[in-house]
């Protein structure tokens, strides 16, 4: 063995009695080599779960690209671009006298067997500390008064500007708070710790209150409600979760659907213009900014002060011109159905013509070809800077395209145009280390600016400090670019309990941010680093190996190029290369090998056909066309809820099978009528000419519970 | 020390170094923080001794920026892997060691009975150290630090 300068020889110890010192020394050092191999495994889950939420984002894009460029090339008259046109027409505006009537409440009942919260306006300390109390004991608010509540916040927030600017006099401490993604413990544990939102405790919540975690209509109803109470003292930044088609993947629009069955439509609808009409920024003492994502080289507060930021509805949708006549649907032919049908009843009529679907055969015509290999060459682009900004950083050619991945589709004027950047910079960029700015490919909205923006744009507006939220960090927050920008995050376990804690800033006259970390926890005492760690892990890896199955033939072919000689062998270095090439998670495959891969032959070689029955013991057996599915997934989920344009949770049979003709193009699978029929039609299970859309996923979750025969009987 | 490399070996050692480095390269630009070499240096399998940490650190360390470069931490971690320098603690030597501190052969540690050897013999640990490990090793019913398990559970395959 080696000369290492050691103090204690291994081999000294079988020879002589191990002595109380030597045997402390043995387990000091065994269980430091222990703390760091777990800090190891920490640092690898970590990397699991953000590459997997970016490639979750840029599926997001991918599918939002997809869409717009049907929108590009299809007539206005094909049935395709009629399947989605909705999602990419402008919110129809209309008299706000029109708006108040759609939004009535006051028909609305609320039965005496409700024993949730009633709510009387204006609102009282009491009635605001009463929601949550109740909504920490699990109550669920009517919808009578959630209308009526977000009524009251929308007529406030039409009258705030577009940046907040609010002062430390009086030696009053501000409190900022990051994302909170749906996740109340958070908000109760900030308020039990910090207090509530008072005269004497103002808050400012950073964006994405929504989205992920289960309660988010809870959240929004408590800061609506603080808001109301204390409009000088409770300031709100839009994140870019509030926005009406990110909430259609990330699981807002469920969450309202299913908590409220009869008003969950009308909710949403309010709920889409409230969040146009949320502040874009709040500046402190005119020395800080907060806002939710960024800045950019461009970034120009003048300009976001004039903007009329409700005209910018969803950051996915630039805006349009104001479409006069052919807009569809008034609100007023909406409000009317909504009064006189049921929930089953009330449909919109069926996007579908009554000419039948036309052959793949015409649809390959239409030049999707050229789309296939555009997007096959974003997909390169993206992959590229993934893979950059994850592992190396080499210089990147900046001659290829820096166009924004979103496709503007209609005429703009160069104004909209630039306001739109100017906000969709605001809400979605990332810092990075280098400096410069270059477009935020990974998101697919927004940018990476570096430490010389950040200086001057600090410069520029006098400003001394950026506080902005947007990205998780393991500690809850993270300053960056010299001090200069801070990262805050207040959702903790965000990927799983124990990923990550959570935070809040407090700000006192002296502008000097002081940091509190915790982290939610139904548990009784902390779980050690080991427990922690072990459970987030399995959760991660669990995840991914859902992802290395879906990817399965793609690594069988890449596996068989290095194995040239056919033996079923490939070594460490290889397989890791290999996987890396095929999943473009920029993950560290080798440090999870152990976790991930359990068969091994005695030379250190992975036996990769014995690894790949190894991922599927844990999944029924599939083929191909059901590999993809499971793949996608998420995005097939959206699509659904994209086409269910009035938001009922169900859609019909004959836009369920356009919606597959979609997929098929988009996924490149071979899908046939008969396929897409016999599925609809088993879909169908009650046979009234529609399908829940929860229903169809709940095929995907039934696999996830390893269910093969239940599964089986549904395909 | 003389070795006679084969191509392959010499990169693959390279590739496992690099690795780990990276894992904690948080600005992808080929450094890491010093205190994080300890982690690392572990986490490739070796078990070095806090002296040996010292050393290895003054090795690698060029200027005191705080930071660890790649291009200096690759030689030396790579020699230090090839010539095995900081061997693993064998799984029945640790399993010895317990037996010693358990004097009364009772088959577990009382939390005070470690904690007096792990923080004043040998190579003390601080007391945050004693802290994390009293809650990560202690059977939650019973108080007391059952050793044999508590070795059996974490001993993890190490190749990476």
């Amino acid at each position: 063995m080696g000369c290492g300068v050691s103090n204690i020889h291994f081999s000294d110890v079988s020879r002589a009695t191990l002595s109380a010192i030597k045997a402390a020394v043995l387990i000091q050092r065994w269980y430091r080599q222990y703390v760091a191999r777990t800090e190891m495994r920490r640092r690898c889950t970590w990397h699991i779960f953000q590459s997997i939420e970016y490639s979750g984002e840029q599926a997001q894009i991918k599918l939002y690209n997809f869409l717009g460029y049907l929108m590009d090339n299809f007539t206005p008259s094909s049935n395709e671009r009629k399947l989605i046109s909705h999602i990419f027409r402008e919110n129809d505006v209309c008299r706000d006298a029109e708006w108040e009537r759609y939004f009535c409440y006051k028909n609305i009942e609320v039965p005496e067997i409700y024993s949730g919260p009633h709510l009387t306006f204006p609102l009282t300390v009491e009635q605001a500390m009463g929601l949550v109390e109740a909504f920490r004991n699990k109550k669920q608010l009517h919808s009578r008064y959630i209308l009526q509540l977000l009524l009251e916040t929308w007529k406030l927030l039409r009258k705030l500007p577009n940046i907040n600017r609010i002062s430390t006099c009086q030696s009053k401490e501000i409190t900022i708070c990051g994302d909170l993604h749906g996740q109340l413990e958070d908000l109760l544990l900030i308020f039990y710790k910090n207090g509530m939102p008072s005269l004497e405790k103002p808050y400012v919540f950073n964006g994405d209150f929504v989205d992920r975690g289960h309660d988010s209509i809870e959240i929004l109803i408590i800061l609506f409600a603080f808001l109301l109470l204390y409009p000088s003292n409770v300031y709100l930044n839009r994140g870019n979760h509030e926005d009406h088609i990110v909430n259609l993947r990330y699981g807002f629009t469920k969450e309202v659907l299913t908590k409220y069955k009869m008003h969950g439509k009308r909710i949403l609808k309010l709920l889409q213009k409230i969040f146009s009409w949320l502040p874009l920024a709040t500046v402190i003492d005119q020395r800080v900014l907060v806002i939710h994502g960024g800045i950019s080289d461009s970034t120009d507060l003048g300009i976001i002060a004039r903007v009329d930021r409700h005209k910018y509805i969803s950051a996915l949708r630039p805006p349009k011109r104001r479409v006069t006549s052919s807009a569809g649907m008034s609100i007023d032919s909406e409000a009317d159905e909504e009064w006189s049908n049921s929930k089953f009843l009330q449909r919109r009529a069926s996007m579908t013509y009554p000419k039948p679907f036309g052959t793949r055969s015409n649809f390959q015509n239409r030049s999707l070809q050229d789309f296939s290999d555009r997007i096959r060459e974003k997909v390169e682009d993206e992959v590229e800077l993934c893979r950059r900004r994850t592992l190396h950083l080499e210089e990147q050619n900046q001659n290829d395209e820096n166009e924004q991945c979103v496709s503007i589709q209609s005429v703009n004027s160069d104004n909209a145009k630039e306001e739109w950047k100017q906000i969709l910079d605001l809400l979605w960029s990332d810092p990075m280390v280098q400096d410069g700015c270059i477009p935020n490919e990974v998101r697919g909205g927004g940018c990476y600016w570096g430490p010389d923006v950040t200086e001057y744009f600090l410069n520029r507006h006098n400003l001394q400090l950026l506080i902005r939220s947007h990205e998780c960090k393991q500690e809850g927050y993270e300053f960056c670019h010299n001090r200069k920008v801070l990262t805050l995050f207040s959702a903790s376990n965000y990927y799983d309990v124990g990923s990550n804690r959570g935070a809040y800033v407090k700000l006192g006259p002296d502008l000097v941010p002081y940091m509190v970390q915790y982290q939610a926890t139904s548990m009784t005492r902390e779980l050690t680093v080991r427990q922690s760690v072990g459970r987030t892990e399995r959760s991660a890896l669990k995840v991914l190996r859902e992802q290395l199955f879906a990817h399965k033939s793609d690594l069988l072919s890449t596996f068989r190029v290095y194995d040239t000689e056919n033996t079923g062998l490939i070594n460490l270095s290889d397989w890791a290369e290999a996987v890396e090439s095929v999943m473009h998670l920029g993950l560290p495959w080798r440090m999870l090998r152990s976790q991930l891969v359990t068969c091994k032959s005695s030379e250190g070689m992975i036996s990769y056909y014995e690894w790949f029955n190894e991922l599927t013991i844990k999944k029924p057996q599939t083929d191909g066309l059901i590999e993809t599915l499971y793949r996608h997934r998420s995005t097939i989920e959206t699509i659904f809820r994209i086409v269910d344009t009035d938001n009922s949770g169900f859609i019909t049979i004959e836009d369920f099978r356009q919606t597959w003709k979609l997929l098929s193009i988009y996924l490149k699978m071979e899908i046939t009528d008969e396929a897409i029929s016999d599925l609809a039609v088993t879909i169908d299970s009650n046979n009234d000419g529609c399908i829940d859309i929860d229903e169809f996923m709940e095929a995907f979750r039934l696999t996830d519970k390893k269910n093969v025969q239940e599964w089986r009987t549904l395909w | 020390l003389i070795f006679l490399l084969s191509e392959a070996m010499a990169s693959d050692v390279h590739k496992k170094i690099k690795a780990a480095f990276k894992a904690f390269d948080y600005e992808a630009n080929n450094t890491v923080d010093v205190r994080e070499i300890g982690t690392i240096v572990f986490s490739l399998g070796c078990f070095p001794s806090q002296a040996d940490l010292h050393d290895f650190i003054a090795q690698v360390e060029e200027d005191h920026t705080g930071f660890i470069h790649l291009e200096k931490f690759l030689p030396v971690m790579t020699n230090v892997l090839l010539e095995k320098r900081f061997p693993p603690i064998p799984e029945d030597k640790l399993l010895q060691a317990f037996e010693v501190l358990d004097k009364e052969k009772k088959g577990y540690l009382e939390q005070e009975e470690l904690t007096k050897y792990m923080m004043q013999e040998g190579e003390v640990f601080t007391q945050e150290e004693m802290d994390e490990m009293l809650t990560a090793l202690t059977d939650q019913k019973d108080n007391v630090i059952y050793y044999k398990d508590v070795i059996d559970e974490l001993i993890i395959d190490n190749d990476i």
